[in-house]
């Protein structure tokens, strides 16, 4: 398939591999953190890893926009859909996630609440359409990928003048998130938790561009190459921050030239404006508070802002006990350190979120790894 | 609207109006129902004879008996439709026992309201793939349920058939060495079934790949009675029905990505919306697992048949006792082919 193959091809890997096997340098590890779920998916999916040598080792970072949601804000969607009797519109992935006592929206539908599986914000939209005399909100999540569409079905909304639609405004912002987990205790006393360059997410940088990293790398010392979602991406990122990190470089390079540039999309980065504003403070599953690190809806526009809308409680909901989730999310911890990890907590019964989403780093481990894992009391089957 | 406005067919006119609550009564409504509908279309001579059952000789060696329940929105999707669907779900699972189908049983569960006209068409369909794949449907049951209650018809369809003599095949008999086959391209009915439910425009239309697959079994059990394994690959696809033979046969599988057929505009939907191919269901497909000796004839007569022109060897079974079925990426890594979890979800970014 044209502008897929080519970014999956075998000799290619082969020579990239290669070219990584001679410039890893023996005697240091490198330890790089794919900040994005899409890169965690990728990895497993194609099973990079074992292209890699054993020195280079990948610690998957918090860029999953369903893991990174706290338990508090998927409580209030479970608000508005059964308490509000709203149509609370979603993506697919946030269906599955636990709330507290382990509700989720798949059980509330079930349980009679009216959730819909949406595939853009347009559906919602289209759904508000359809249903003049029932309120619907967008349950909205993401990174800044997902943002721009939130804010331009806000805007149609307006434009169209709709009294029956909301959005119920959950948007994380990634550069704050990398400068908390670098900020981290575990990550600033590396002897507990060494994180030496970023992958950044590629999807992200095709709307915010790779500028807004410089500083970071420069602050923080720490290369960034923004990588794409396909895995001779990865490599070729990979690739990248060894060499930067052997060059004793820390800079912001761009490995997906073909989609991203140094300023991004200044079209979406205006629409994004219009609608939203920085939160001072919002709390991530895994990190918890981070000043700057979410957008909240605009007053222009709080007609449509569910939170202004209807009445929510605040959020109190604690993790589940045990659950490593928080700790795997900064990198302090892998899948299998958990004690729940495939001991009553798998995909298909998930506890916590990074179990959740196929881009989780429990489920990628639990999907496509898990046969690297020894089985207790015997070898790993591979 | 009421049983008596819903007008029947005479001398071949379509029928007009909608189900009604009488339809389902058991009384004149519902034997008119069954006379200008269901005997008009599936008109053989057990299901003319009226009685409560089909009565007929048994055949000589063993009898498989299978059913399967359909429900599917929507119900007329390229390619396909419920009814069609209907008669090909349930001998393709007689046929995976590498059987001969002999009859059907179909059960209706209609909702109120449901236009007849569109039933008609359902039946119509019905009919012409039981017509077409020489299983007649031989008794039946209609039921009506309130509106609301059902989604338009569910169709149960069961099906008997008989294993010809020396043919040994079931999910238990796969063993370390064998060789896995697909008879052609996964993914079709489930991207095609997508396309429709979530009003998913795709560049190219994709169409369900339903289809009756007895004839090509028969050619394989008879040129390779060795056969182990066949299976065909419905809901969760060409890997979760790979982990419940593994399982069953308590074996691993080591699959090659680059050898297992996926058509271009499947592998297209799937990239866009974030799916794995190994995980859509398929209507018109089937799993063989034989021994490596006989593989390449096996594959050879696959391909001979026109429902098995795509067909492909995509792994072998390995000893594990984990049951783990691997596969060789593309990209030269190796990663597990896991059970579906739930239900394949789209990603969100």
């Amino acid at each position: 398939m044209k502008y897929v193959d080519e970014f999956r091809a075998r000799d290619l890997a082969e020579g990239l591999a290669g070219a990584i096997r001679r410039e890893a340098a023996p005697g240091r590890s490198y330890n790089i953190m794919e900040f994005c779920g899409g890169h965690t998916h990728a990895i497993f999916r194609y099973g990079v890893q074992d292209l890699m040598p054993s020195n280079v080792h990948y610690i998957h970072g918090p860029g999953c926009p369903v893991c990174v949601l706290p338990i508090g804000r998927i409580d209030n969607a479970l608000e508005l859909a059964e308490r509000h009797k709203v149509i609370l519109c979603t993506y697919g992935d946030m269906m599955r996630v636990p709330a507290s006592g382990r509700r989720s929206l798949l059980k509330a539908k079930a349980d009679g609440a009216d959730v819909h599986m949406i595939y853009s914000t347009q559906d919602a939209l289209r759904i508000a359409a359809e249903n003049p005399t029932r309120q619907v909100v967008l349950f909205a999540i993401g990174f800044e990928t997902t943002t721009p569409p939130t804010a331009i079905a806000l805007k149609a909304a307006a434009d169209r003048g709709l009294t029956n639609f909301s959005v119920f405004c959950n948007h994380v912002l990634t550069p704050a998130a990398i400068k908390e987990i670098v900020e981290s205790p575990e990550v600033r006393d590396s002897a507990r938790v060494a994180i030496d360059a970023f992958l950044g997410p590629s999807h992200v940088s095709s709307v915010i561009g790779s500028a807004p990293y410089e500083p970071f790398a420069k602050v923080y010392r720490r290369p960034v190459v923004i990588a794409g979602f396909e895995p001779l991406d990865v490599m070729q990122a990979t690739l990248m921050a060894i060499r930067q990190l052997n060059d004793g470089r820390h800079e912001v390079e761009n490995q997906y030239v073909r989609v991203v540039t140094r300023e991004g999309n200044r079209k979406a980065q205006g629409v994004v404006d219009e609608v939203f504003e920085l939160r001072p403070s919002f709390a991530w599953r895994g990190l918890g508070e981070v000043a700057d690190s979410a957008l909240r809806i605009r007053a222009e526009f709080a007609a449509f802002d569910a939170e202004r809308r209807f009445e929510i409680s605040p959020s109190t909901a604690r993790e589940p006990k045990s659950c490593e989730c928080p700790s795997i999310l900064r990198g302090a911890k892998k899948p299998t350190d958990c004690k729940l990890f495939g001991n009553g907590c798998t995909p298909d019964n998930p506890i916590g979120s990074c179990m959740v989403s196929s881009e989780g780093a429990c489920a990628a481990y639990w999907t496509y790894g898990r046969f690297r894992q020894p089985a207790s009391g015997s070898e790993a089957a591979a | 609207m009421t049983a008596h406005d819903a007008r029947f067919s005479a001398a071949g006119a379509p029928l007009t109006g909608a189900v009604d609550m009488t339809h389902g009564s058991g009384g004149r409504a519902t034997a008119e129902l069954v006379r200008s509908l269901f005997l008009k279309h599936f008109d053989n001579p057990l299901l003319r004879a009226g009685n409560d059952g089909a009565c007929f000789q048994p055949p000589a060696g063993r009898l498989v008996m299978s059913t399967d329940a359909h429900v599917v929105s929507p119900l007329f999707f390229p390619g396909g439709d419920i009814g069609a669907l209907a008669v090909h779900g349930t001998i393709n699972d007689i046929a995976m026992a590498g059987a001969r189908p002999l009859y059907l049983s179909a059960a209706f569960i209609l909702e109120q309201g449901f236009p007849l006209a569109e039933l008609e068409r359902v039946v119509v369909s019905m009919a012409a793939a039981a017509s077409a794949a020489g299983v007649p449907i031989v008794t039946g049951d209609t039921k009506v349920v309130e509106r609301g209650k059902g989604d338009g018809v569910f169709i149960t369809t069961t099906g008997i058939g008989v294993v010809p003599d020396g043919v040994e095949v079931s999910g238990d008999r796969a063993r370390p060495g064998d060789v896995i086959l697909v008879s052609g391209p996964i993914g079709d009915h489930g991207v095609a079934i997508l396309s429709k439910r979530e009003n998913l425009a795709f560049e190219v239309e994709i169409c369900s790949d339903s289809a009756a697959l007895h004839r090509l079994v028969a050619s394989m059990v008879e040129a390779v009675p060795e056969i182990r394994v066949l299976r065909d690959p419905t809901r969760g696809g060409l890997a979760t029905t790979l982990n419940e033979i593994a399982q069953q046969s308590r074996v691993g599988m080591r699959l090659e990505e680059a050898a297992i057929p996926v058509n271009e505009g499947v592998r297209a939907a799937c990239e866009l919306l974030g799916l794995d191919p190994l995980y859509i269901a398929n209507e018109g497909k089937l799993i063989a697992i034989c021994p490596p000796d006989v593989a390449a004839r096996l594959l050879a007569v696959m391909r001979a048949h026109p429902l098995g022109l795509g067909s492909a060897v995509i792994g072998e079974v390995v000893g594990d006792p984990n049951a783990f079925v691997q596969m060789r990426t593309v990209f030269g890594g190796s990663r597990i082919v896991d059970w579906l979890n739930g239900e394949q979800l789209p990603r969100i970014c």
